[in-house]
């Protein structure tokens, strides 16, 4: 704990291991979010977090106004859904996923007027019951990509106890600059959500986190910080070294805190939360207006795409009718991707609807699609270096050609977040992530025998 | 439509670092050059020529053999091409041609490619090409040349002992070996090929280390390791010590061949006892030994080591709580 009580700006307590330094093409860093005119129909998957799917609660031919509930589960892991235009259920039926899944979706023609639901208003939040049931309502999951329904993550188990709420703008991912933009533009919702976390979840301490490479969020977040003399120095902000995978959670609560999560628990398994930070501002808006998730930020980038952006969505819209928006394409595309270029889904089709936590549309062209021809692995060992997590992808590799469930799980797989970094350094271009999830349904078959 | 049939789709990351297997090949050439350029300097025309056989050498037993194979054509990556400069750096001048090619094919057919090729092999090909010469023809691996004697008419130039030779009786007998310090580090001294000029090889060291092809622990380390052991030998004698960092193939091993990426391990602490090792070795070998070197073979040596080094010095992964294997045999 200790550094944490230092007042005003930290370093990371511990400086995290491998990572990648990766281009970072914060193209669209200077561009404001503009709005896009809602279109003719959106589609709204009843998956778009992870946990239980939603059952639609409306039927063909039903009208629906915006912030109206579309879809829930009566599970514990799962976040409902809302209409995010007015209009009328013209289908309900499967849909298909960046991912390759189907599921179900609810698809609602816009009737233009964009009318609000009359049942939206502020809702009344006394306790901390109330305000992760306020949450659980909004349908808000991980803004920052995992998706991740966030009342869950709020309902932490009674034997913890959370000393420390991580905000994380670090954005480390390439491309993507929607999370820098709402420090930018909405710094004061990001504040007023961190002192409602901290006064219904008892939280004492709050870190924010930014990379070094942007200097503006951290200079406007640090005078909102330090002109509250109220927060009694408890809200520190911590500069990052601009390193991916800085932003990933693990890595957030080492930097913060010094404390590693140990292989298969939880941020607050350590008395720690990681929250992102636009997710943050969203609880602050929603605790005011009512207004659920029904749009989100996302950036628009890539060499194939006309006029890059920075675009507030209805959720639902396909990915085609964003990219009209942002002028189209200039070149051929040769890989669209889902999210950012280091974690994000190549898509195979731009008929997909946007979904909760996609943050980014990056359409490559010829130019910035790196396709390369795999070569034989001459063991130099860059993978294992660039590990975050301290594995060896090589023995991994060997091991999952082998099968051999046992010594995978001796390898430590099971902590890989998938976060590319062996993959990016890897001079032999082989798909290590790939890999790694093969390694992980090795060991999930063998759990299963 | 037809778009969407047209999207290249791939597991993530969609972004990659710029190097290749063949680029770090080029940036390990580029860092043997000054080696090269000193090597030619030193022992003359003759010097490019060995090199040329041996790069040649390999290189085609390299095609022929993945030809034979039928495997897909792996000449590109430049592997083959530093096999045969390292393989030639670790010969005497004068060494016939042929032994030369003798050597290059083993390094390439029977160390590389019968194991699978690039990656594969569980030795360092060129010094597997150079024991087995050395042991095949020991003659003409350990007729020296000395430097600068090119130029003469007679083309064979002058025999010189090794320095290591005396060396290894200067502290016993008090002699003074024949080569200066100052000598010995910008090569003019009899040697092999590509071992006689420090400061080339740790030009390409230092370059290599920028680049990041490598890492200096390997180097430093086992150079470090045999320093100290040469300095209790040599009861202090610092001068002794020097001649040992600078003598025989000590800075070309550690800088070129220990630091193999196929044949050294992958793992920090694996490095490190890796090179300690190799530096034990080296040094048992040079103070015990009947052979004045010990660099080709204390490598070789640790080479075969390096899965056992790897196994017992794997990182934990992320978050592993430090107890537990204290915990594992209280079970």
């Amino acid at each position: 704990m200790g550094k944490i009580h230092i007042p005003g700006v930290i370093k990371a307590v511990k400086k995290v291991r491998g990572g990648v330094k990766v281009a970072h093409h914060k193209n669209t860093a200077g561009l404001e979010v503009v709005r896009m005119p809602e279109p003719k129909q959106v589609i709204l998957p009843m998956q778009q977090h992870i946990g239980a799917p939603c059952t639609p609660t409306v039927k063909v031919g039903d009208t629906v106004k915006v912030g109206q509930v579309i879809g829930d589960s009566d599970k514990f892991v799962s976040a409902p859904i809302h209409a995010s235009v007015s209009g009328t259920v013209t289908a309900i039926g499967n849909v298909k996923l960046p991912g390759g899944a189907m599921v179900q979706g609810v698809t609602i023609e816009s009737d233009g007027l964009m009318e609000m639901y009359e049942g939206i208003k502020a809702p009344h939040v006394e306790t901390k019951e109330d305000f992760i049931k306020a949450i659980r309502d909004s349908g808000l999951v991980g803004l920052g990509g995992a998706g991740f329904p966030t009342h869950v993550k709020l309902r932490v188990p009674l034997e913890s106890h959370i000393d420390t709420l991580v905000i994380n703008a670090a954005e480390c991912e390439p491309y993507i600059t929607v999370d820098y933009r709402e420090c930018i533009e909405n710094s004061w919702d990001i504040y007023s959500g961190i002192r409602t976390m901290m006064e219904f979840l008892e939280i004492p301490n709050v870190v924010i986190a930014v990379e070094d490479n942007k200097p503006d969020a951290f200079r406007i977040l640090e005078q909102i910080v330090d002109g509250d003399s109220s927060a009694n120095g408890a809200i520190k902000i911590m500069q990052l070294e601009s390193r991916y995978p800085q932003g990933a959670e693990k890595m957030m609560v080492q930097s913060a805190t010094g404390r590693q999560i140990p292989p298969g628990k939880l941020p607050s398994d350590v008395g720690c939360m990681v929250m992102n930070v636009t997710s943050i501002a969203f609880i602050s808006r929603y605790l005011k207006t009512g207004k659920p998730l029904v749009s989100r930020s996302l950036t628009v980038d890539g060499m194939a795409i006309a006029e890059p952006k920075n675009v507030r969505v209805p959720i639902g819209t396909s990915i085609s009718d964003i990219i009209e928006f942002c002028g189209g394409f200039k070149a051929d595309p040769v890989k669209i991707i889902a999210g950012g270029p280091m974690m994000g889904a190549a898509i195979t089709s731009i008929d997909h609807p946007l979904s909760k936590s996609n943050n980014a549309i990056l359409a490559f062209s010829k130019e910035d699609a790196k396709v390369f021809t795999e070569t034989d692995c001459i063991r130099c060992g860059k993978c294992a270096t660039a590990c975050p997590m301290s594995l060896v992808p090589t023995r991994i590799v060997r091991n999952t050609k082998a099968k051999d469930a046992e010594a995978l799980l001796k390898d430590g797989v099971m902590v890989c977040m998938e976060c590319g970094s062996c993959a990016y350094s890897c001079p032999a271009k082989k798909p290590l992530v790939q890999h790694m999830r093969l390694a992980k349904a090795v060991i999930r078959e063998a759990g299963a025998k | 439509m037809t778009l969407n049939n047209k999207l290249v789709v791939s597991a993530s990351p969609h972004d990659r670092s710029h190097k290749t297997v063949r680029s770090i090949m080029l940036d390990v050439i580029i860092a043997m050059v000054p080696a090269l350029i000193a090597s030619v300097v030193f022992f003359g025309p003759r010097a490019l020529l060995v090199e040329c056989v041996s790069v040649g050498t390999c290189v085609i037993a390299e095609f022929i053999s993945r030809v034979v194979m039928k495997r897909s054509q792996t000449i590109g990556d430049l592997s083959a091409v530093i096999t045969g400069l390292l393989l030639a750096f670790n010969l005497p001048v004068n060494i016939p041609l042929w032994m030369v090619m003798i050597g290059a094919v083993v390094s390439i057919v029977v160390v590389k490619q019968f194991f699978g090729g690039i990656g594969q092999n569980f030795v360092n090909p060129a010094i597997a090409g150079r024991i087995v010469l050395l042991a095949s023809f020991p003659v003409a691996m350990s007729t020296w040349t000395a430097p600068l004697t090119w130029s003469a008419q007679n083309l064979d130039g002058l025999t010189s002992a090794s320095p290591l030779a005396d060396i290894h009786t200067m502290v016993s007998a008090g002699t003074t070996p024949d080569a200066s310090l100052l000598e010995m580090l910008i090569g003019w001294r009899a040697g092999c090929l590509g071992e006689t000029c420090a400061i080339a090889i740790i030009l390409g060291g230092i370059y290599l280390i920028a680049r990041k092809v490598i890492s200096p622990t390997i180097p430093l380390i086992y150079i470090g390791t045999v320093a100290v052991i040469m300095l209790i030998a040599g009861k202090g004698n610092l001068e002794f010590v020097a001649y040992e960092l600078l003598g025989g193939g000590l800075m070309l091993g550690a800088v070129f061949m220990a630091t193999d990426y196929t044949t050294s391990p992958i793992t920090f602490k694996g490095k490190i006892i890796f090179a300690v090792g190799c530096g034990v070795i080296t040094s048992l070998i040079r103070l015990f030994g009947n052979l004045p070197e010990g660099v080709s073979y204390s490598i070789i040596i640790m080479n075969i080591l390096v899965p056992l080094i790897e196994n017992i010095t794997l990182p934990k992964p992320f978050g592993t709580p430090k107890k537990s294997k204290k915990e594992a045999k209280a079970k």
